[in-house]
């Protein structure tokens, strides 16, 4: 009989953590995702890991930055404007080329904003807020049991790869309470951390950097790092529902993606032949499902909580005779299923 | 009883060397090494006593001291 | 004869890039020569900040991690707690420290991180060009206060080693210089301490070291390294600020 917790989505992400070998955690409270630090602060002296409430989201992605060039497993948590102050942060984990995991419990904005979930942060999350040409995975997870999940994937996509991992949840999914099966982690394979700095002893010292000024330097790192993003794409995972006799399939994320499905219910109730795409890691997009997708179907409806993000991605995957449009429904309170078949139906 | 030697290519003739020296036997060579500096050197290894005050004071790591 | 001044085992055999007369390569060489005094080469890591200090790692043959502009104590609070048994120590500039770093420097210290901080003041930013930094002097004309430096507009200049010294984190804060032989004494002798209490667990330690910046305070070598005397020294006064002896965390 497999073991049911019936956890917050941000605590089975901090169980997750745990699970997956996470000793070291840094963050700043914010809301609404308090209940990760907290969690952790007293379970990782359960397993004699490190927790910080550092004085800053700045100081924590830093903190991140040394414990990750040691070798440890770190993460940290925040909300979109933390996440901002995170940017410089994660562009120089990215050119260090050091694992890290970040979660984004996405918070209405721009500026101060609000406590509710939005999805405002996709373009954040999946064109770097930070400077410089670099990517990070991005996972998007729509239950309590992907929050644990998808964690535990995210720890060993950043050591596969040395790269930063976030994971995009908002604050619904965080606050949201729900049963999930405590299941158990199996890692994958993993290269060996054979760049960790640890003391030259017996070896010669190791330099870990983002500044190149020597001639041809520069080019030939970031063509490293294009190297790396392009085999990133073997990661893109994604969730299909009845698409099979679809003739519209809505395109939808998180939250949104959670009320679609329900919305897809009453829709097919209705008779409307409407099929859903989830997308699961947002980076990379699955843009060769919807190309594929779209040599068949020819309305796509992209459903998120902003103002118009994800769709352009699905604007730029699928084939150039599909038809793409887009509901938006900003942060302020996550939209209700009546609201998205009404969307739905205006468009089929 | 003592003697420096500097390193020619690595001293850029900043003279802190030469506010050190209690015997001032620090000059500065006619000859300019590649970087176009006028290294110092030792004018007298007789009555350089091997204080090692110049090595001390250099920011270039440029001077070895025997006694 | 015997040799009796050599460069330091961990500082590397190559060319510094700093200015003539610039202190950053004395101040090199004390780390260096702590490091080896104390062997602790090949168990150490350091941590680079940003500014003329930024190229460490390619002076010292230690591993190194680079840090965002004044994220060098945070950076290093990470490493330490990873590696408890390593020395970590982070060497930063005036600007790193105490503009844009004051944050993690103060938090870093307030935790009692067992880290050694060395901190080179020459109250000027030198690699991007001589603008104006914390520890600009009243008066003092730099690019970006080119009618000197007037509290009103700017504040007065900070004195970190002091500062640090109020909080209960920090084990060793002093203040030196190495613009005459007696100072170099002093300030050897406190890059070794700093280093000590890190091997001993004795928690945060600090060593504010005053240089000159030639090229950036428009002076050649010896009249910048006069002014360290005549200038810095009266508003950055030397000495230890504090030295706990044993864990008298009471």
């Amino acid at each position: 009989m497999e073991k049911r917790l019936f956890l917050k989505g941000n605590e089975a992400l901090a169980a997750g953590a745990i699970k997956a070998g996470c000793r070291f955690y840094f963050a700043y409270p914010i809301t609404p995702q308090n209940e990760i630090p907290e969690y952790l602060s007293k379970h990782m002296a359960k397993v004699e890991g490190c927790f910080i409430q550092a004085e800053s989201e700045v100081a924590s992605i830093n903190m991140i930055l040394g414990a990750s060039a040691a070798g440890a497993r770190a993460m940290t948590s925040s909300a979109s404007p933390g996440i901002s102050l995170m940017q410089e942060g994660i562009s120089y984990l990215a050119g260090n080329e050091l694992p890290a995991v970040i979660v984004n419990v996405n918070r209405s904005g721009p500026g101060l904003g609000g406590i509710s979930a939005s999805q405002g942060d996709y373009f954040q999350a999946t064109r770097g807020g930070g400077h410089g040409d670099y990517r990070t995975l991005v996972l998007a997870p729509h239950s309590v049991q992907e929050m644990h999940d998808l964690t535990l994937l995210a720890f060993d996509l950043a050591d596969k790869y040395r790269n930063p991992v976030v994971i995009l949840a908002d604050a619904v999914l965080g606050q949201m309470q729900e049963t999930m099966v405590d299941r158990p982690y199996h890692p994958m394979e993993l290269p060996p951390k054979d760049w960790i700095l640890t003391g030259a002893q017996g070896r010669n010292p190791r330099l870990i950097k983002s500044l190149y000024l020597k001639e041809g330097e520069m080019e030939r790192h970031n063509w490293k790092l294009f190297e790396k993003y392009q085999r990133m794409k073997e990661e893109v995972r994604y969730e299909v529902v009845q698409q099979e006799d679809a003739q519209l399939v809505v395109v939808a994320f998180g939250t949104t993606a959670r009320v679609s499905k329900t919305a897809l219910r009453l829709a097919r109730q209705a008779g409307l032949k409407v099929g859903l795409l989830r997308p699961i890691t947002l980076f990379p997009f699955p843009a060769q499902a919807l190309l594929d997708l779209s040599q068949r179907v020819k309305r796509f409806l992209a459903i998120e909580m902003n103002t118009g993000q994800m769709v352009e991605d699905v604007r730029l995957s699928v084939a150039r005779d599909a038809e793409v449009h887009f509901y938006g429904h900003p942060p302020g309170s996550p939209p209700f299923p009546e609201e998205l078949v009404e969307a739905i139906k205006k468009v089929y | 009883m003592g003697k420096i030697i500097v390193n020619r290519e690595r001293c850029k003739a900043c003279a802190l060397c030469t506010l050190t020296c209690p015997q001032k036997l620090i000059l500065f060579s006619e000859e300019a090494n590649s970087q176009g500096f006028y290294p110092a050197e030792l004018s007298s290894e007789k009555e350089c006593t091997g204080c090692a005050l110049c090595a001390e004071i250099c920011p270039d790591v440029a001077i070895e001291v025997w006694r | 004869m015997k040799q009796v001044f050599k460069r330091p085992a961990s500082l590397k055999d190559v060319p510094f890039h700093f200015c003539a007369g610039c202190h950053h390569g004395t101040i090199h060489r004390l780390v260096a020569e702590a490091i080896d005094s104390f062997n602790l080469r090949e168990r150490t890591i350091g941590v680079a900040g940003v500014g003329c200090s930024v190229f460490i790692y390619d002076y010292f043959d230690i591993d190194a991690l680079e840090a965002p502009h004044g994220r060098a104590p945070a950076v290093a609070t990470g490493l330490k707690r990873a590696l408890r048994d390593r020395i970590i120590f982070t060497y930063q500039g005036d600007g790193d420290l105490a503009s844009i770093g004051m944050s993690e420097i103060v938090h870093t210290a307030n935790r009692g991180e067992n880290i050694t901080v060395i901190f080179v003041n020459n109250t000027v930013y030198g690699m991007t060009g001589g603008q104006m930094a914390p520890t600009t002097l009243l008066g003092q004309q730099t690019t970006t206060s080119p009618y000197g430096r007037d509290f009103v507009q700017d504040g007065y200049p900070i004195r970190m080693a002091e500062m640090l010294a109020t909080l209960e984190g920090t084990s060793f804060s002093a203040r030196v210089a190495v613009n005459t032989s007696a100072n170099l004494v002093k300030a050897k002798k406190a890059v070794r301490k700093a280093f000590e209490m890190q091997m001993n667990d004795l928690g945060f330690s600090f060593v504010e070291l005053l240089s000159s910046c030639p090229t950036n305070w428009g002076l050649n070598s010896l009249k910048a390294n006069e002014r360290v005397e005549k200038e810095l020294i009266p508003y950055f006064p030397l000495g230890i600020f504090k030295e706990r002896k044993g864990t008298d965390f009471s």
